[in-house]
């Protein structure tokens, strides 16, 4: 893409991103196939910081956090969006270049703007993970979130994995200048069928909301809470030989579906305001719990460093 | 002698860590040196976001040759011995020299340590601070191993004097050290050598990096005076913003926006929050203090003039302040239809303590206290507990979610737009206070009561379940909740019993309220040592009955120091501690408490009469002046005891042979002790 003018579309700047990262030599990956309540959660990154193997992968991931969810109304807080994740190990010593090359490519000038780097250590206290850099501020809006990750399920980070997270919509609104998301331009505005964001999202945006918050069975939910906990524990208990191929297989992966599940389930349910002060925090310990487990697996698996 | 320049350039340093981490560069660096035998001249450091520096002037070229000796074994000493002592001493024997001693000839070893080359040991004791150095929180980065706060990118490290500059050799974990840096990120790219620290700040300026932090804060604050004053405006003061905008920043440029009209309305704390916590601005108000522009500050300058960045601060700002004013309307909404006690409601359902309840019922403690106390402080009893009852409906308000710190000044608001009475309004808005000693103290008497019940019920709950401070552990805040107390007490002069309050205020006193009672005093005598009142002072005055009454207290003990400060009162205090002395070592002796009062008939001599002349006259004076608590004029009837009793020691002996006349006088000095004791207990003043 050698276009410098301003992006038009939504849908633009996540091209430019990708084709911007595509060339710096990152895999772009799809998102990954289950509900998340951010681009961290995807194997891609949780995983793939662990270990000392190599990786460079960017993606979109779309993200749900049901108690953002406003009915659509607000014009930046959506319990249904999109974040583009960076995720490259170990960190190259330009990263910070690199991302402002990023910036630059979806239509940010640093010479007319002011880019600043604003501390911001973060945490994620269900992955068992935190790291320290920055939001990244552009003339005052924070556009990025710029991390060396340190320790993930509570396994230290050796190398370290840089990661860059853009929320999107947010980003997009100021590049695009338009006051409320649902008013973006989600393909080109001269397209022959237009579509703005709210065309594609503002009725999900209630049908979630009411559900999130009103409707959806918190009986089922905390009973999937347990069943994910349970399976997560039940599929790393097994055996690592497989008895019917007779190869070592380490099934990760599919345990830390069971971890992603539950995390997501334990969001529904503090959306729907059944989970008390006290008990978040067990609850919050407990997926803690599967991801320490998904990660002590993983790096008994060759993607995790494994030397066979 | 040479002058030492070391740079270490990093990625973006929080603010809140730069000027402790130039500090401590500082002291690493120069104590290691000295510790080497290094001297110096000067130091200088500083920080901005993505360096740290430190330039020492007058650096000697080399450290001095250390010579040391010591004395071995005798020469005729077994072989093992000498065989040891060359072995410590890394010499050969031929080395060694012989010496003739008392005893006969003893080997010598004298060892030199030749000097070292400044470059040395500057590359030893920066390599070992840079592996040692105590960030509040540091990190790796890519493969490597060394820790730093944000990824380290390069070392400048040189030495220089008239005949140039020389780059000391080292290197950390594959950074070597040089004689380049970096300008500004955007203004200025590209690396660029120095030769000094004066090449160095110079070209620095030219590639956009002010180097200084006070000068880049100075600068910010002249600028954005500067812009303010022009319009008739006025920048909102504060040093804390001032100080992490300065580090945030190489190139400081202020520029100044406006505020939408929309948004005029807010309540001024809401505005100056909102654009402080989130955005880091600072407030600009007009001659009203209505806040109406902000003045943001850039790290570059711009073609345009800083026109895209205003415009792109200004947008984020709207969006805020459109939460805020979302909020704001919310709220006032619940309030308009539910009333604060509405509002409130939801509290039922909020956790104070596990082992204290629910804000709800702590709600309901403070009202039921705050009515206790309404009567003590001047305030209308059903007033006191309305407040209380809605002070704290603000927690559950949306603004005070998104915004802590706006706690109470919203309820006051609140309260307002609910149609409660100005004194229950601002009750709501000054319970909390006083924060610290230096806060503003609530005069109002609702909000007294309403600042008093909320502390003391604070106190006396966590003193129930025994989470009282420790150390330097103090989670609950409970210190300041007593300086609280005190402070509301002493500066509204509130006459009552702490004790009964306490009481009152919830059951189970019994076991720990007299604990709770002498924490208050703890934390008095730190408060009054402050405002310059002598600890045994107060603890004269401590051991005085009544002193749950602070005001008492204070104006007490206020008194005793002035009175000991003068001649008569120090003398007075000599003829009392004469006095306890012997009346208890005899006492002790003879096993007996000499509390009858002695009889003036068997006074011998004059001075004997006269000091029960005086006594007589003293004692119901000072019982008139102490009921209407005047101790000025206690202290003043007391200091006319001082001659009789100093004549008294001069010229009687106490210890009389004559067993009547001993016991009498013994009586006596009885009668001195506990007329004095009216006052203070003086055996707790030393001297």
């Amino acid at each position: 893409m050698t276009d410098t003018a301003k992006p038009r579309s939504f849908q633009e700047i996540i091209l430019r991103l990708q084709s911007y990262w595509a060339g710096q030599g990152c895999a772009i990956l799809q998102p990954y196939d289950m509900e998340v309540g951010a681009g961290t959660f995807h194997p891609g990154t949780t995983l793939r910081s662990l270990g000392t193997n190599a990786w460079a992968a960017a993606y979109v991931q779309p993200s749900r956090r049901p108690t953002d969810g406003r009915y659509g109304e607000n014009p930046n807080r959506l319990q249904h969006y999109y974040q583009y994740q960076v995720l490259i190990k170990p960190s190259p010593p330009n990263l910070q270049e690199l991302y402002l090359g990023s910036l630059k490519a979806i239509g940010i000038d640093a010479e007319i703007h002011d880019i600043r780097f604003v501390e911001d250590d973060w945490e994620s206290p269900t992955l068992g993970a935190w790291g320290l850099g920055w939001e990244v501020w552009c003339d005052g809006m924070e556009v990025s979130q710029f991390t060396y990750f340190q320790q993930v399920g509570g396994h230290d980070c050796h190398p370290v994995s840089g990661e860059l997270t853009y929320g999107l919509e947010r980003l997009a609104i100021y590049i695009l200048g338009v006051d409320h998301v649902m008013d973006m331009p989600f393909n080109d505005p001269d397209a022959p069928i237009p579509l703005t964001y709210g065309d594609v999202f503002r009725q999900t945006e209630q049908e979630y909301s009411r559900w999130n918050f009103d409707v959806a069975n918190t009986d089922v939910l905390l009973k999937h809470f347990e069943e994910a906990e349970a399976e997560c524990a039940a599929i790393l208990a097994q055996e690592h030989i497989d008895p019917k191929t007779g190869k070592r297989i380490i099934m990760a992966h599919p345990a830390y579906d069971q971890c992603i599940k539950a995390s997501h389930v334990f969001n529904l349910l503090d959306a729907r305001g059944v989970i008390s002060v006290t008990e978040r925090q067990a609850y919050i310990g407990r997926v803690r719990a599967l991801a320490k487990m998904c990660a002590d697996a993983f790096v008994l698996t060759e993607a995790g460093g494994h030397a066979a | 002698m040479p002058d030492l320049l070391i740079e270490l350039f990093s990625e973006e340093i929080p603010a809140r860590m730069q000027k402790r981490a130039a500090e401590d560069l500082k002291k690493l660096v120069t104590d290691g040196l000295v510790e080497a035998g290094l001297t110096y001249a000067g130091a200088g450091a500083f920080a901005t976001p993505r360096r740290l520096t430190l330039a020492l002037e007058g650096l000697t070229a080399e450290s001095p040759t250390l010579r040391e000796e010591r004395k071995g074994p005798r020469t005729d000493a077994p072989e093992k011995a000498l065989a040891g002592f060359l072995r410590s001493t890394g010499l050969t024997m031929e080395q060694l020299e012989r010496r003739a001693d008392k005893k006969g000839e003893v080997f010598f070893a004298v060892i030199e340590k030749p000097g070292r080359p400044a470059a040395e040991i500057v590359a030893e004791v920066l390599e070992k601070t840079i592996r040692t150095f105590p960030w509040p929180k540091s990190m790796r980065w890519g493969s490597g191993s060394l820790r730093w706060v944000r990824p380290l990118h390069s070392i400048l490290c040189i030495l220089s004097d008239e005949a140039g500059a020389a780059i000391v050799p080292l290197a950390v974990d594959g950074i070597t050290a040089g004689d380049t840096t970096e300008g500004h990120r955007f203004m200025s790219p590209g690396r660029f050598s120095v030769t000094s620290f004066e090449d160095y700040a110079a070209k620095l300026k030219r590639a956009y990096v002010v180097l200084d932090a006070e000068e880049r804060a100075e600068t910010i604050w002249a600028d954005a005076t500067a812009q303010a004053f022009a319009q008739g405006l006025e920048v909102v003061e504060d040093q804390g913003l001032l100080a992490e905008v300065a580090g945030l920043v190489e190139w400081p440029v202020v520029l100044m926006g406006a505020i939408g009209a929309d948004f005029l309305d807010l309540p001024p704390e809401v505005l100056q929050t909102s654009m402080k916590e989130h955005q880091k601005f600072f407030s600009v108000r007009d001659r009203s203090g209505r806040i109406v522009k902000y003045v943001t500050v850039a790290n570059r300058e711009t073609a345009d003039q800083g026109a895209t960045i205003l415009a792109g601060n200004g947008k984020v700002l709207a969006a805020r302040l459109a939460d805020a004013k979302f909020f704001w309307e919310n709220d006032l909404q619940t309030v308009r239809e539910q009333g604060l006690e509405g509002m409130a409601a939801p509290l039922a359902n909020v956790t104070f303590h596990n082992k204290l309840g629910s804000q709800a019922e702590r709600i309901a403690r403070i009202a039921a206290l705050a009515r206790e106390i309404a009567p003590l402080v001047g305030a209308d009893a059903d007033q006191a507990e309305q407040a209380a009852r809605v002070a704290k409906a603000d927690l559950s308000s949306e603004m005070v979610y998104e915004f802590p710190e706006l706690q109470g000044v919203m309820g006051g608001y609140y309260a307002r737009a609910a149609g409660l009475p100005d004194a229950v309004a601002n009750a709501c808005a000054a319970h909390y206070q006083p924060l610290g000693p230096s806060d503003d103290v609530p005069t109002e008497p609702v909000s007294v009561a309403v600042a008093l019940a909320d502390k003391i019920d604070t106190l006396t709950g966590f003193w129930a379940i025994d989470e009282k401070p420790t150390g330097s552990k103090d989670p609950y805040a409970l210190r300041r909740a007593a300086l609280g107390v005190i402070r509301l007490v002493l500066v509204n002069g509130i006459r009552a019993g702490l004790s009964n309050v306490i009481t009152s205020s919830r059951d189970g006193t019994d076991d720990w309220g007299s604990d709770l009672l002498s924490f208050i005093h703890d934390r008095l005598k730190v408060h009054l040592r402050a405002e310059g009142i002598r600890h045994d002072v107060i603890d004269a005055c401590l051991a005085m009955p009544g002193n749950d009454d602070l005001v008492l207290l204070v104006n007490r003990a206020t008194a005793l120091q002035a009175f000991l400060s003068t001649e008569d009162g120090e003398n007075l205090l000599q003829g009392y501690k004469r006095a306890n002395n012997i009346l208890t070592a005899e006492e002790k002796k003879d096993g007996v408490e000499y509390s009858y009062g002695p009889d003036p008939k068997l006074a011998e001599g004059e001075a004997e009469t006269t000091l029960f002349a005086a006594l007589d006259t003293a004692e119901p004076a000072i019982a008139t002046a102490m009921q209407a608590e005047d101790f000025a004029t206690a202290m003043a009837e007391m200091a006319k005891l001082r001659a009789p009793i100093d004549a008294f020691f001069t010229d009687v002996q106490v210890n009389a042979d004559n067993a009547v006349i001993r016991r009498n006088r013994l009586n006596l000095l009885h009668r001195i002790r506990a007329t004095m004791r009216q006052v203070a207990v003086f055996d707790a003043i030393e001297g």
